[in-house]
């Protein structure tokens, strides 16, 4: 479960059924299991109408148990980057009164809220729940590149180089957290690499 | 008459100086001896002539070397000046605004003439002279926020109301105190406050927020900021932190004077009309230790805030690394006597 | 500090009956000056100073944002309410000067919206308005679906269809035509915003049908026009000014200290914005809470009143102002 520290830092909370008839989950991984616990709260005939988008990751592991909750949709991807275009056009064509749900790593969460809110819905609107990997996307502030699966403090920008102090302060445009240079006042300063996300 | 543009540098050589006029004129934030966090918002009304507040919309003698640095610094990370698609009406809300007040104060560098839609506007000192339809993107060179911002100084948030929050969907800053719009566009007020310290316990921005959505046409407010910068840099951003940062340890008993600055943020908060967005100018201004401290008062209260400063808000700030060093120099230049109470210096 | 709005002198330049409801008025700037530009769903509060008693109620302002040579508002008469729009219907004509304040906006279009969809009920059209106007103007993408008691009483529908085309549908209450709201809300394309203005039975609804189809309650903006109701009279002791008043029986607790000579901050008149919120020193009593600001506790706690909408009965009551 990911701490709290600055507000800046998304806060994931339990995925609660919505009203409404259309709902869309994106989940990879342990976010599966979710789903799963949030389908015992559930109303009847709720999954007839919802539509699952799953990585699972090496293993494939909770496959069968979301096949097991009967929705109208089940989508298996092997990548976000894969599930994208599919993901964007299902948002191209929905109407008012989908509900979205992300879970799991989270990359995945911010990545899929994201394209969501690129088609127009509000964050506040989304049901999030972290599961998983703490393993961070963070953009280095001095070159802007992304860097993925960042779980050492600090960590090095994998495009211009430069060691990264891993902020907690995150963008949900950017889908990342910020890095910023740790030793910039004195190169000769390097602080050893921790891994805190797990 | 008008104003004597200085022609000078905000980096490299950093010719940048005040002349003598210009630092009576100094926005000294400090009217006690000590500092910590207030909502210390007040309505933002014309103050004392030769202040910074004799026009609600400041130009000084900095104006166009101020606005030669931003041009740089824009070609160089255009991603400065951003505006989310739904907030262009509201830059032509602050472009109406800032011409307003620009030509209102400084009628002998700035001209507005409006007719109907069609206005133009004569910038003398940075020889521009366009005519424009009010509201029409493609007769403007830039986006509206950006054409003007690129002809006012300091740094221009646009904050879009709704939902009770504020959100920074716009914004020109190129002058900032060690933040990242391009990072924190899209968040909301306490988003993008997270990483001040303490403030958020004493629900110092739950109640400026509760004011701020408050505010109305007509009836702008103010506040100061503060931090210190080593060298007249304006561009510290954390983009370039890594060409910045190090002239933090680069300062020594013998170059506080000349190196170290007091960087002092006006900031305002204007609801704008069309959009019923808030507009937020961050104001900068610059002062050298050696100028400041001409001003006897001033140097013995600055040393008494710097020495008192709690160790969050000095980390906050970025001070740390020279902080012995600036309050030993200015320790000489305190004598213990007491200071009058308020801004000005004596 | 409180904030609190500018005022303007205007004078009213027409005044148009529209139906045999509402009238329409017209005000331009004493000074000939152009009044202030304002966004969509703006209103102002117009002062009505009627004798000794002074009213105090906001109305959408209904014209264009792009043209403010004039302020255009429409009233709807309301016989049994504490006299404002009676006085405004009746006594008030061209060439009269009065006071109302700078635009203010608690209704505003969300701009990011990918479409506006309006529903408005009877005099609930005022600040749509504006706000098509303003779109429009923008090429913004908006639908109406207005709703009224009779073609008769349909207040400019004739000019709404007329500039908008079928971007507005008209729902007539006496040929049993109604809006389908399951179809209509259920055939929005992501990124829609819904926003009603009307009675309050037709803004719970909308609100709660759109919340059983999904609609994320962001997504839904409303605005009452809630008028203070007038009720039996009441003293009540201003414990920081130290003064006693009686709020008669037209005339709101607002209003009330507002003769007195104090000045509470204020922006809506309606019981909404939370400006006005007063503390409570004691009482003996039973409050009238008429507003949809305070909490569910706060009501019950009678620790807090909203004195622009409501009222008190009983033997005493002490404010904190």
């Amino acid at each position: 479960m990911a701490a709290k520290s600055i507000i800046s830092r998304p806060v994931y909370g339990t995925l609660s059924p919505q009203p409404g008839k259309h709902h869309l989950f994106i989940a990879d991984a342990e976010g599966a299991l979710a789903i799963t616990d949030m389908a015992g709260k559930a109303p009847p005939g709720f999954f007839d109408g919802a539509e699952i988008v799953f990585i699972p990751g090496p293993g494939g592991k909770h496959i069968a148990a979301l096949e097991a909750l009967k929705s109208a949709q089940l989508h298996i991807a092997p990548s976000f980057a894969s599930l994208l275009p599919r993901l964007k056009q299902t948002l191209t064509n929905a109407h008012m009164g989908l509900r979205i749900y992300l879970a799991g790593t989270e990359g995945l969460i911010g990545q899929a809220m994201q394209a969501a809110l690129e088609a127009g819905i509000d964050h506040v609107s989304m049901q999030t729940e972290q599961r998983g990997s703490l393993a961070r996307r963070m953009q280095c502030v001095h070159c802007k590149g992304i860097t993925e699966n960042v779980t050492t403090q600090p960590a090095l920008c994998a495009h211009c180089g430069l060691l990264l102090l891993v902020r907690d302060h995150y963008s949900r445009r950017l889908a990342a957290f910020q890095g910023v240079c740790i030793n910039a006042e004195d190169r000769s300063e390097i602080p050893p690499m921790e891994e805190i996300f797990p | 008459m008008g104003i004597t543009f200085r022609k000078e540098t905000f980096r490299d050589d950093y010719t940048f100086r005040n002349s003598p006029e210009y630092i009576r004129r100094f926005p000294f934030p400090f009217n006690e001896d000590s500092y910590m966090y207030a909502v210390n918002i007040e309505p933002h009304v014309v103050g004392p002539k030769g202040s910074v507040l004799e026009n609600l919309i400041d130009v000084d003698e900095h104006y166009v070397a101020e606005m030669e640095d931003r041009a740089l610094v824009l070609a160089e990370d255009p991603l400065r000046c951003q505006s989310l698609p739904h907030m262009t009406l509201a830059g032509w809300d602050l472009l109406e605004l800032l011409m307003e007040q620009q030509a209102l104060g400084y009628p002998e560098h700035f001209t507005l003439e409006r007719s109907g839609d069609r206005w133009r506007w004569i910038n003398r000192p940075l020889g521009i002279d366009d005519t424009f339809t009010f509201g029409d993107t493609s007769t403007l060179p830039y986006g509206p926020m950006e054409y003007i911002t690129r002809q006012s100084q300091g740094d221009f948030c646009i904050l879009d109301q709704r939902d009770g929050n504020l959100w920074m969907d716009a914004g020109m800053v190129t002058t900032q105190a060690d933040w990242s719009l391009d990072f924190d566009i899209g968040m909301n007020f306490f988003e993008w406050h997270a990483p001040v310290p303490l403030a958020h316990e004493k629900g110092i921005f739950t109640r400026a927020l509760k004011f701020l959505t408050n505010i109305q046409q007509g009836k702008p407010a103010r506040r100061l900021n503060w931090t210190m910068t080593i060298n007249p840099r304006l561009d510290t951003s954390p983009e370039n932190y890594h060409k910045w940062g190090p002239d933090r340890a680069t300062v020594t008993p013998e170059n506080v004077g000349q190196k170290v600055h007091l960087r002092v943020e006006l900031q305002s908060f204007w609801r704008l009309p069309r959009s019923n967005g808030i507009v937020f100018p961050i104001r900068c201004y610059l002062i050298k230790m050696d100028e400041l401290v001409t001003q006897p008062k001033w140097a013995r209260r600055l040393h008494r805030v710097i020495r008192d400063l709690p160790e969050e808000l000095a980390t906050y700030k970025g001070l740390t690394r020279y902080r012995p060093t600036l309050v030993e120099w200015l320790s000489k230049l305190d004598d213990g006597s007491p200071t009058s109470p308020g801004f000005g210096p004596d | 500090m409180s904030t609190g709005t500018t005022k303007l002198d205007v004078v009213v330049s027409d005044v148009v009956p529209v139906n045999d409801l509402v009238t329409r008025f017209h005000f331009r700037r004493r000074d000939g000056e152009l009044l202030p530009t304002f966004s969509g769903g703006a209103h102002v509060v117009v002062e009505m100073r009627d004798g000794d008693r002074t009213r105090l109620n906001p109305y959408s302002l209904m014209g264009s944002p792009l043209d403010t040579r004039e302020y255009t508002i429409s009233i709807r008469r309301d016989d049994v309410g504490r006299g404002g729009s009676l006085f405004m219907h009746r006594q008030v004509k061209p060439g009269l000067e009065m006071v109302i304040s700078y635009p203010v906006n608690l209704f505003s279009l969300d701009l990011r919206a990918k479409k506006h969809l309006m529903l408005a009920g009877g005099i609930g059209i005022t600040p749509f308005m504006a706000q098509t106007s303003q779109l429009a103007g923008a090429g913004g993408n908006f639908e109406l679906h207005y709703t009224c008691r009779t073609a008769a009483l349909g207040t400019y529908a004739d000019v709404l269809r007329e500039r908008y085309g079928n971007r507005v549908r008209l729902y007539h209450d006496d040929r049993e035509e109604r809006i389908d709201i399951e179809r209509l809300l259920s055939s929005q394309p992501l990124g829609t915003h819904l926003y009603v203005c009307g009675p309050a039975g037709m803004i719970n609804w909308v609100r709660e049908r759109a919340a059983s189809l999904g609609w994320p309650s962001e997504t839904v903006h409303f605005e009452h026009f809630a008028a203070p109701q007038p009720g039996a009279p009441f003293d009540v002791t201003l414990a920081v000014s130290g003064k006693t008043i009686r709020v008669g029986e037209q005339q709101s607790l607002l209003e009330a200290i507002e003769a007195a000579g104090v000045d509470p901050p204020y922006l809506c008149r309606g019981g909404v914005c939370g400006q006005c919120e007063t503390n409570v020193i004691s009482s003996d009593g039973k409050f009238i809470h008429n507003d949809h600001w305070l909490s569910e506790e706060d009501h019950r706690s009678g620790c807090k009143i909203m004195p622009c909408v409501s009222r008190f009965e009983g033997k005493s009551l002490v404010l904190e102002r």
